[in-house]
């Protein structure tokens, strides 16, 4: 008992229980009002224990109590085709594909930007005061604008959201990249000198090898930024399709459940993203003899 | 096409590379000089990109509902300041600055409240990593509905977005400080609240401002995209989104520069505040 209180298992369990009744109440003292208004319209008395039955089961509640959430979204999930438009597997997917496709952009660039900076004196003196400036532009509230631009030249789909999740993964792989490819010691540089190895040989041998946990920890950080990306990219065009379009439809309609199911889907995908990092991190940090 | 002015841009781009490939082999004489040249260069490059943007939209006659050139940005921003700065004031003075102020406060308290607690720091801190990487943005249809189309409903999003940041880096700064110095502590008889003033606080500092520097462009963020959710008819968010609508990209452009204007002063501002707070920081001493 002593032991699995140490671990890391029973406290977030029971941080979690308690989010979870928390959660309950709330959703009773946010719908409660509704309930009596409604009561109080048709001239009767709501007692307690209906008026609890009550607040866990409206339709559009304020606040919607977790088992509804899950129920829609086993309902959505499960009893739902796969390509059905009322799937939110479909939604995920819509967005996990641009998710995607921005996210190795976005790290190719960053690399390729760091292994630049890298090497240029003059492109780390000039880039890279701008590539921080660039994540001050809230592009995230850009966005909008992009995909309406982008929509006007032609280019429709995945690719404009793509490009939002692009602009802000690139970032933590660039900061993450140039430290990592900067990370071997002088020692080692010396090593690689009295070899007389060239600079590409230098790279590949010696400088990416050493990035190469710098590499996944920053790719942690982007793929769950680049999913964030793709979801705000959605929002703004009326989107048809996607986590974004499930989020603002449910916020016009008022269709709480669906807003709340959408996001867990969102939350998810986000851990499920970073896990597989993860996973890949630690087969390839094996793979190259890391003992644990 | 007008081929003088591309071929202008690109010409004043490479004789601006060449520049910058002499500056940046040039020797400092001096500490003034350095501070010179690490500025002239990436200001070299900031002015080439806006000349290579002017050049070519100008050039190959970009419609300018698709990308306007930089000098029709600024007309724009310069005749229509009024405006900018009602919206500024809605979305940067009132929801930025309070959710983040509100959010950042609250993060660092309840850090230092479980900090007593390993128990309740075992089971928040996982979650707060996790929460931290969740889309959480995604609450703002939730909180526009919860505090009403005004600004609150804005500094609530900001709140979140802020807070699990900040407990996290709190948390993992209170850590920080070696034991060598926290025995000095018990050696001099201090008591939880001396250590934590005098020897912890300080040490977390440098992660405190971490967290205060992401949550400066958070909270913009986060406010900017919670207006696309509702909002009273005033807003940097709600210009954006509706201007995009009617075409007038130049006027979005304006607000993004702003924007982008606010968004690093703020920044700067938390950077400098950690350069005086933490001069004894190795990263600040060093450089």
């Amino acid at each position: 008992m002593r032991a699995l209180a140490q671990g890391r298992t029973v406290p977030v369990m029971a941080v979690v229980a308690v989010i979870v009744l928390i959660w309950y109440a709330g959703t009773f003292f946010l719908n409660a009002p509704f309930e009596r208004d409604q009561a109080a319209r048709a001239g009767r008395e709501i007692a307690f224990g209906e008026l609890l039955e009550r607040t866990m089961a409206q339709e559009r509640p304020v606040l919607p109590a977790p088992h509804q959430v899950f129920v829609e979204l086993w309902d959505t999930t499960v009893n739902k085709a796969v390509t059905s438009r009322r799937s939110l597997v479909y939604h995920a997917w819509v967005t996990l594909s641009a998710t995607l496709l921005g996210f190795a952009i976005g790290t190719a660039l960053g690399i390729l930007l760091a292994i630049g900076i890298v090497h240029n004196r003059a492109m780390d003196k000039s880039v890279m005061p701008w590539v921080i400036a660039s994540q001050t532009v809230p592009i995230l509230a850009v966005a909008p604008m992009i995909i309406v631009v982008l929509n006007a030249i032609g280019l429709s789909g995945l690719l404009p959201k793509a490009l939002i999740s692009t602009y802000l993964s690139f970032f933590p792989v660039v900061v993450g990249m140039v430290k990592g490819l900067r990370s071997p010691e002088a020692i080692h540089l010396d090593l690689m000198r009295t070899y007389n190895a060239s600079r590409s040989q230098t790279l590949w041998k010696l400088r990416w090898p050493a990035a190469t946990p710098f590499l996944f920890t920053s790719m942690k950080v982007a793929v769950a930024i680049s999913l964030v990306g793709a979801i705000v990219g959605e929002l703004p065009t009326g989107a048809v399709a996607g986590l974004g379009a499930r989020l603002l439809t449910g916020s016009y309609y008022g269709q709480t459940i669906q807003i709340w199911s959408a996001l867990f889907m969102a939350a998810a995908l986000a851990a499920c993203l970073v896990m597989v990092v993860g996973l890949a991190q630690t087969m390839v940090m094996r793979r190259m003899g890391e003992r644990p | 096409m007008n081929t003088t002015l591309v071929l202008g841009a690109a010409l004043f781009w490479l004789v601006a590379w060449a520049a910058n490939e002499w500056l940046v082999r040039l020797r400092p004489s001096g500490p003034l000089t350095a501070r010179a040249q690490s500025i002239a260069v990436p200001l070299l490059f900031g002015v080439t990109l806006l000349v290579i943007w002017e050049g070519f939209t100008r050039g190959f006659a970009v419609p300018s509902v698709l990308l306007p050139p930089p000098s029709a940005i600024w007309a724009r921003l310069v005749s229509s300041v009024p405006t900018l700065w009602a919206d500024f004031r809605q979305t940067f003075l009132k929801a930025v600055l309070a959710g983040y102020f509100l959010g950042c406060g609250l993060g660092f308290v309840v850090a230092i409240l479980i900090d007593r607690s390993p128990f309740l720091q075992r089971g928040l801190l996982p979650l707060g990593n996790f929460v931290s990487a969740l889309p959480i943005i995604g609450i703002a249809p939730i909180m526009v509905m919860w505090f009403g189309f005004d600004w609150q409903s804005k500094a609530a999003v900001v709140v979140v977005m802020t807070f699990f940041p900040m407990l996290v880096n709190t948390s993992a700064g209170l850590a920080a400080a070696g034991h060598m110095e926290r025995d000095l502590m018990r050696t001099y008889a201090s008591g939880y609240w001396q250590t934590l003033l005098k020897l912890r606080l300080p040490a977390a500092a440098p992660f405190i401002f971490n967290a205060l520097k992401i949550n400066s462009t958070l909270a913009l963020i986060g406010a900017i995209v919670a207006e696309f959710f509702g909002t009273p008819i005033v807003g940097m968010g709600f210009r954006i989104s509706t201007e995009v609508g009617r075409m007038n990209i130049d006027m979005v452009w304006a607000e993004i520069a702003v924007a982008a204007l606010a968004g690093s002063l703020f920044y700067g501002v938390v950077a400098l505040t950690e350069r005086a707070v933490t001069f004894w920081h190795p990263s600040v001493r060093g450089g």
